[in-house]
């Protein structure tokens, strides 16, 4: 399988990733080379094979349904690029 | 007095233990040392007041008698793993200022133990690269060149900057990430020793994400028993990461020098490819040897599904990323580029703040796991992904130890010169060490040679799960055999 112009600006929406139209036909050729890489994959086989869900055999520990973490909120809006109190500015989202 | 950087980390244990020397007189010579090495661009970030202050608490501890396993040793840290205070990138300019308002569980119990911090090193985007070129910071050098020429190499990646501070004697360990060979591939291009450890043997908390279900942190050092040093700090159940381990960490230093009279080795025929330099492929033999001559017995064995596990990654570890680099949204933190809306504004931080290798994985990780193709390449991947394991469990079950095989394909190559053209060509870099982490296994790779060039080759063991202790006693056999190498210095 390969991807044509259209799929790779698909693609860099999907990825949220602004893309210009001269870096599209680059973008092809690498994504086209590593889709030709992975192509051998479709002559194993692989019927009836489980696929892998956790690489080590593992009781998933659960802790104890309590709040044991919480006001810090200068901490979370430490690194914010803009903000106002303990709020993250964005554009208008809702008209 | 001996120059103090020239030290293994368990010499230098021994000289603070004995009081030959403090803490802060081996922290200011690694202090020293990074400022005279500027050239090889490892730091991307020196803390020389940090350090000081770390090495003169622990001087006051240990004259207590209160020092812990690594009290006063100066180490590095990739610059993957969050240190509280201290600027923290990944090597990306979409963290650019990103400082942490918190540690990370792997630092954390470096510093518990007495270990001092030198600064953050620098290492591929994301930990994605093979020859740490893709850092937002630049490349490293690798304090190793060919006889008789000048041209820069690389030192590996993503763990570049460890393996390139380690190797030219910055400082005495280093903290480092792998995910599909990025602490083993730059140890063996700079003839240091580097342990992934088993899947679940270190916490991933506070540790920058790239493929969750692939990264292990562990060190890169100076010798076996100093990565045996550094890794029973560094291992150990962490509450807030869910797929670490609980399982005791084993002292690990007590297997170096353990016989390894009947372990059986086993050697993969698939790992013996077409074109493989001859120099590789007489190492090899000569590991195998040296073993045998140890007492270890050598079975050849087969791993069929070897030649699909680089393919299989190259589905599953950028299915991870893009899901794991979803988070910079140029919102709750680090680079934000304005838009005219909300869609305008994420799409711009990312064109501005990822690199092109980021991403094109991003990219590639977005379309396998898109609507109509999951199937057919992330789901087909997984699967493939378990044949690859049971290929492991098959080899153990038949009472295989451990298993032996080069390192790299290669010995370290000059910046710019590969992958240029094709990133598939810099991605078989990682041809032996990929298979351990998509079996989630134990991996140490071990300095044992040199080729015709004169540049640092390493052997490859792969361990049983959880069992890092065979490797670390095989890999002292290899170490006393090979004996450790050192660059000459040119910077």
């Amino acid at each position: 399988m390969s991807v044509d112009a259209t799929t790779v600006r698909r693609i860099a929406h999907l990825a949220r990733i602004a893309v210009s139209e001269d870096e599209v036909p680059h973008l092809q050729g690498e994504l086209n080379a590593m889709l030709a890489f992975v192509e051998q994959l479709s002559e194993v086989n692989v019927e009836g094979v489980e696929p892998m869900t956790s690489v080590t055999p593992m009781q998933m520990k659960k802790r104890q349904d309590l709040v044991n973490d919480g006001e810090i909120a200068d901490d979370i809006v430490a690194n914010a690029p803009a903000t106002e109190g303990h709020f993250f500015l964005v554009p208008k989202v809702v008209e | 007095m001996t120059d103090l950087t020239s030290l293994t980390l368990a010499e230098a244990r021994k000289g603070l233990a004995a009081k030959t020397f403090t803490s802060l007189e081996l922290t200011d010579a690694h202090l020293n040392a990074i400022e005279a090495a500027r050239v090889l661009n490892a730091f991307v970030m020196e803390t020389p007041d940090r350090a000081r202050d770390m090495a003169k608490a622990v001087d006051e501890k240990i004259a207590k008698g209160e020092g812990g396993p690594l009290a006063g040793i100066p180490l590095g840290i990739k610059d993957l793993f969050a240190t509280k205070g201290v600027r923290t990138t990944a090597c990306s300019n979409i963290l650019g200022n990103f400082v942490p308002t918190y540690e990370s569980t792997v630092t954390s119990q470096l510093w518990r133990d007495g270990a001092v911090m030198l600064g953050k090193l620098n290492n591929d985007e994301f930990a994605m690269g093979s020859a740490n070129e893709t850092s937002c910071f630049g490349p490293v050098g690798n304090p190793w060149r060919r006889e008789g020429s000048n041209t820069t190499l690389v030192p590996g990646g993503s763990s570049g900057g460890s393996a390139s501070a380690v190797a030219a004697l910055l400082c005495m360990g280093a903290t480092a990430t792998d995910t599909g060979g990025s602490i083993r591939q730059p140890a063996a291009f700079t003839a240091t020793v580097g342990i992934k450890p088993t899947y679940g043997r270190c916490s991933r908390w506070g540790i920058v994400a790239f493929a969750s279900s692939l990264d292990q942190a562990g060190p890169i050092a100076r010798s076996v028993r100093d990565s045996a040093m550094l890794l029973r700090s560094m291992a150990g159940h962490d509450p807030k990461d869910t797929t670490s381990v609980d399982i005791a960490v084993p002292d690990y230093e007590a297997a170096i020098g353990k016989s390894v009279k009947g372990i059986r080795i086993g050697i993969p025929k698939e790992y013996r490819l077409d074109g493989m330099p001859a120099e590789i492929e007489k190492l090899w033999s000569e590991g195998a040897a040296w073993l045998k001559a140890a007492g270890a017995e050598l079975v050849e064995v087969s791993l069929p599904h070897t030649k699909y596990a680089l393919p299989a990654y190259y589905i599953v570890a950028p299915a991870e990323a893009s899901s794991n680099l979803a988070r910079y949204d140029g919102v709750r933190y680090g680079l934000r580029e304005q838009g005219k809306n909300i869609i305008e504004l994420y799409e711009n931080s990312r064109a501005e703040g990822f690199g092109a290798e980021v991403k094109r994985r991003v990219m590639i990780g977005t379309y396998v796991l898109s609507a109509g193709y999951y199937d057919a390449y992330y789901l087909r991947a997984q699967k493939v992904r378990t044949l690859i394991k049971k290929d492991f469990e098959d080899c153990f079950a038949k009472g295989v130890d451990a298993i032996l095989t080069p390192a790299t394909p290669s010995a370290a190559f000059g910046i710019g010169e590969k992958g240029g053209a094709d990133p598939v060509e810099m991605y078989l870099n990682d041809i032996f060490t990929v298979t351990v982490n998509m079996a989630g296994l134990p991996g140490i790779a071990v300095p044992a040679g040199k080729d015709a060039q004169g540049l640092p080759l390493g052997l490859q063991l792969i361990g049983r799960p959880f069992d890092e202790e065979t490797l670390f006693s095989l890999g002292e056999v290899i170490e006393q055999a090979a004996g450790r190498f050192t660059p000459a210095r040119w910077w």
